[in-house]
């Protein structure tokens, strides 16, 4: 198939880019952009390992089509620290051993970032619900509770 | 330093980040299906629609024709050899030549410009099958003898039957108070990482092959690669890639990883192959069906005189690790409780379904899933409290089990006494509203099995320690990271012995060019066989550079201390130089220093046929308390908290330690109540993450982890495992707690809303409130081997193994 020129804003710079119509976000990041930080676990939209944000809202990237999400702001992980700052949530991620094999983690780190954007001191059954599209076989979860009432207590200026 | 306390330790036992913590939560780590080469090809697989077929024709013409397709395989471009995990189940090829055993057995391989054009490729791949008859079940394998899946085993469609005695097990039965039978049953389920399996191979202009896969088991996929494609193992490197989870699901050669070899050399590009998550489903090798019956005989205290334990497992349509698993469904019964007199049966019937194998707990989450309900109905039928009971009737430390197993330090009277305390059990059992349920259950596993999968005497885990002119330490060890921190732990036991910080150091894992031999990331084996590895090498290390600074200071190696990236007096400053200058001596007389530690667990195996299955340096143990709520209207089962403590001989990182109980936990309670392997006509029925129900954030409940430790003498720094065991015990704890719920018994697993509401009908209706096998299949075990009983004997303290002395170490 025949590519298409796109223009995507990804943490927060333009890229100019050629791509099969019918890629998704997810192939599109990970293969020609090489931003391989957002991962794969089903590719149908049941997992959450692909998630990125798109104006700041939670997108599973291998259902979106990029040519829908010109002019839209799109983050991935790698857009998550800035100037060589982790955000406080990769860091109580970090800290508290909320990341084992990693893998899930990404998808993640950027569904909880919208959580905080929302609601900035969520309780933990707010937590569980935010996260509850994302699965993750290694924690059994609580380290990640944990840390995101970490990290929304540090952007809070509570800790 | 063994035995000291906790304040000798500076980095020991703090709850640091693990080493590779700043890669994963920025997307830096590199898994499998991250990288790509210059010229790099995408492979897929044609996989067998049929679960039992001889193959008639295979024609490959219009999937070669197909612009963009650089090459096409089948398994008569292969080596015609057969292989497998284990050297008695040599049953599988990369792609089927003759017969196809399962659906989704690979038969055709492509390799294309992408991912795209290869998948449409093996659409155009024809072959003719003969469809067989498909052998679905174990009573169906048994049942039409004529139907043979294979032509080895113990008997038609009869991978393994074994058959042991440890003392006279019917004169225990006679001695009793007590007789008690049950049957029980445990469908398969699978791994599930989230990572799906990606192997790259790059087979080069001069002949050497490169495969970086996301293995468990980089060795073993080493030495197979070298038995079955055309080059000498001296030129296969095979780089173990981190994994994005593993649980067992990545123990196995497998076809992908073959046929991107092979495809590799075929069109001269790398090529990549990366499982769809369906794919991964039907690779599966995870928890094995298994059909068990139990009968113990009791004293009216609960004292166990003997047991007999028989176990069918649904093997699946190819060996892989089954005749291990068969000998773990028998072997750990007695490790946990003193079992005077035992005897097992096992027997792993072929069918044509997935193939079964290693899933966290390998073998032993089954039985002990019926053992724990079995020793509660036996408390019922006693009126004894069973968590008491259990703690009656606990094995004792240092002594031998009755099939000859090694016991060290037992924490499980603590693991009760906390787990029973925390839980509030006293108040709660047997007294909460209808509806709501508490259930206590325990366990044990191994640390490390105590044979290699190929007989040798070589190491099961060597480390390299290398340290730099610069102060920094390079460690180089074979174990791969599946997550679990295994990185972590080898830089925070060498940061311990050198005295520096683990951020001093890095890891270099998993590669077959660089890395001593390590045999790989199972049965729970890496914190202590690569620990003691790398203990030994930092030791040496040690040496080396206390003995320098000695002769460099005027002073006795033995005054010295190496701490805080310091080497010198301890409590004089200016007496010391830093780690970095301590380097420099050292090298500038001894050389380049790398120095290695090897490891190779006491051999204590039980000098029997089937010995070799169930000996570890040392177990782990677990006390689990589960409170729950069920709804008698849906049959759901909602958990609301989960006491676990767990004896882990010493929490090197408690954080991690914490996280593997909690991971532990979540996956039992996924097994316990929602996750099945089942087929129809043998398609998978829930192939997707999102028809295969596992829990979420939602079904996952708050779990409160208490570490116990016993200082164990076998493991580094006193440490067990605490990766597998702790999934143990949280099944029957659910089963348990579910019949203090509601007063029914769930002999299956899953406990599955429908199996409640059936069972609370049959108890309105007066019938037995269970839900469990009706029936036993037909078959006869063979004469069991009569072994004496090991009962009670006293175990060494601190056992010999080989590689302790000073050989292999620098002068």
């Amino acid at each position: 198939m025949p590519k298409t020129l796109l223009r995507l804003s990804v943490n927060g710079e333009d890229h100019d880019l050629a791509a099969a119509p019918h890629k998704t976000l997810l192939e599109v990041l990970r293969e020609e952009m090489g931003l391989t930080g957002t991962k794969h676990g089903c590719e149908l939209g049941e997992c959450g390992t692909c998630t990125v944000l798109v104006d700041g809202r939670p997108v599973l990237s291998c259902l979106a089509l990029p040519i829908e999400l010109e002019g839209r702001a799109i983050t991935t992980v790698e857009g998550l620290a800035s100037a060589g700052r982790l955000h406080p949530l990769q860091q109580a991620f970090a800290e508290l051993g909320a990341a084992q094999c990693g893998y899930c983690t990404p998808g993640i780190l950027l569904t909880a970032r919208a959580l905080l954007a929302d609601n900035p001191r969520p309780t933990r059954q707010e937590v569980r619900e935010a996260l509850a599209g994302n699965l993750c076989r290694c924690t059994g979860y609580t380290k990640i509770l944990d840390a995101v009432e970490l990290a929304a207590l540090r952007c809070a200026g509570g800790a | 330093m063994r035995g000291a306390g906790k304040e000798r330790f500076t980095v020991v036992g703090q709850p640091l980040p693990k080493i590779d913590a700043w890669a994963k939560v920025t997307g830096e780590t590199r898994f499998a299906d991250d990288l790509s080469l210059p010229r790099m090809a995408y492979g897929k697989l044609l996989r067998s629609p049929h679960p039992h077929a001889l193959i008639r024709r295979i024609d490959t013409a219009r999937a070669r024709a197909r612009p963009g397709v650089y090459g096409v395989l089948t398994g008569f471009d292969l080596p015609r050899v057969k292989f497998g995990i284990l050297p008695v189940s040599q049953d599988e090829e990369a792609l089927c030549t003759e017969k196809v055993r399962m659906v989704g057995d690979a038969v055709a391989a492509v390799a294309a410009v992408d991912e795209e054009t290869a998948e449409r490729a093996t659409e155009l791949i024809d072959v003719e099958y003969e469809v067989l008859p498909p052998l679905m079940s174990i009573e169906d394998a048994l049942g039409r003898p004529e139907v043979r899946i294979h032509e080895y085993g113990d008997g038609p469609n009869v991978h393994k039957a074994v058959s042991l005695e440890f003392g006279d097990v019917e004169s225990a039965f006679a001695r009793a108070d007590l007789v008690r039978e049950d049957v029980f049953y445990f469908e398969g389920n699978t791994h599930l990482p989230m990572e799906q399996h990606c192997a790259l191979a790059l087979w080069g202009p001069d002949g050497k092959l490169t495969l970086w896969s996301s293995t468990q088991t980089p060795h073993y996929v080493h030495r197979l690669l070298g038995r079955i494609l055309d080059v000498p193992p001296a030129h296969i490197r095979v780089i173990a890639t981190p994994n994005g989870g593993g649980f067992g699901g990545k123990l196995d050669p497998f076809a992908h990883e073959i046929a991107a070899c092979k495809l590799s050399q075929v069109i001269g590009r790398p090529v990549k192959i990366t499982l769809t998550r369906e794919e991964v489903f039907y690779v599966h090798r995870g928890r094995h069906p298994v059909l068990m019956w139990v009968r113990t005989g009791v004293t009216r205290q609960g004292e166990i005189l003997g047991m007999h334990f028989r176990t069918w497992l649904d093997g699946g349509a190819y060996g892989s690790y089954g005749v291990a698993s068969t000998f773990y469904t028998g072997a750990l019964q007695t490790v946990t409780y003193r079992v005077p007199a035992y005897k097992f049966e096992g027997a792993r019937i072929f069918t044509n379904k997935p193939p079964c194998g290693p899933k966290r707990g390998h073998g032993t989450p089954q039985p002990r899933f019926a053992l724990e309900c079995h020793l509660d109905k036996i408390a019922g039928e006693l009126g004894l409290d069973p968590a008491d009971m259990r703690r009656r009737i606990l094995a004792e430390p240092f002594t031998k089990t009755a099939n000859h197993l090694t016991v060290t330090t037992i924490g499980l009277g603590e693991c009760i006494d906390r787990v029973v305390l925390a839980s509030g059990w006293r108040d709660k059992v047997g007294q909460l509203p209808p509806g709501r349920g508490i259930g206590i259950a325990c366990s044990s596993y191994l640390t490390g099995a105590g044979s290699a999968i190929y007989w040798n005497d070589m190491p099961h885990s060597g480390v390299v320690v290398r340290a730099d002119r610069s102060g920094g330490v390079a460690v180089l060890c074979g174990a791969i990271d599946v997550g679990q921190g295994s990185d972590s732990i080898l830089a925070y036991l060498v940061a311990e012995v050198l005295g520096i910080d683990p951020k001093d150091i890095r890891v270099h894992a998993a590669d077959t060019d660089l890395t001593p031999v390590d045999l790989g990331s199972y049965s729970s084996r890496v914190t202590l066989m690569c620990g003691n590895a790398a203990i030994q090498a930092a030791e040496r290390l040690r040496g080396l550079l206390l003995g320098t600074v000695a002769a460099k200071l005027g002073v006795a190696a033995e005054a010295l201390a190496a701490r805080g990236r310091r080497i010198g007096l301890p409590d004089d400053p200016d007496r010391s130089v830093s780690f970095a200058e301590a380097v420099v001596l050292a090298e500038s007389i001894h050389g380049v220093l790398a120095v290695p530690g090897s490891y190779a667990p006491p051999k204590r195996a039980g000098k029997y046929k089937g010995g070799g299955v169930g000996p570890s340096p040392c177990y782990s143990y677990t006390a689990c308390v589960v409170e729950l709520e069920v709804d008698r209207e849906t049959g759901g089962v909602r958990i609301d908290d989960v006491w676990i403590a767990h004896d882990v001989g010493r929490a090197l990182n408690p954080l991690l330690v914490e996280g593997q109980v909690e991971g532990s936990v979540y996956m039992g309670i996924g097994e316990a109540l929602m996750e099945e392997q089942v087929f129809r006509k043998g398609l998978h029925k829930a192939p997707s993450l999102l028809e295969y129900k596992s829990p979420t954030t939602l079904e996952t409940p708050e779990i409160h982890t208490i570490l116990v430790e016993t200082d164990d003498p076998e493991g580094p720094f006193g440490a067990k495992e605490a990766g597998q065991g702790p999934l143990l015990p949280v099944i029957p704890a659910i089963a348990n707690a579910v019949h203090d719920a509601i007063g029914v018994r769930i002999d299956e697993i899953p406990i599955t809303p429908d199996k409640i509401l059936k069972a609370l009908a049959r108890k309105r209706e007066g019938k037995p409130a269970r839900i469990g096998p009706e029936r036993l299949p037909r078959f006869a075990f063979p004469a069991p081997r009569l072994v004496e009983s090991a009962f009670g004997q006293p175990a060494d303290r601190v056992a010999a193994r080989p590689f302790q002395g000073g050989a292999g170490g620098p002068p």
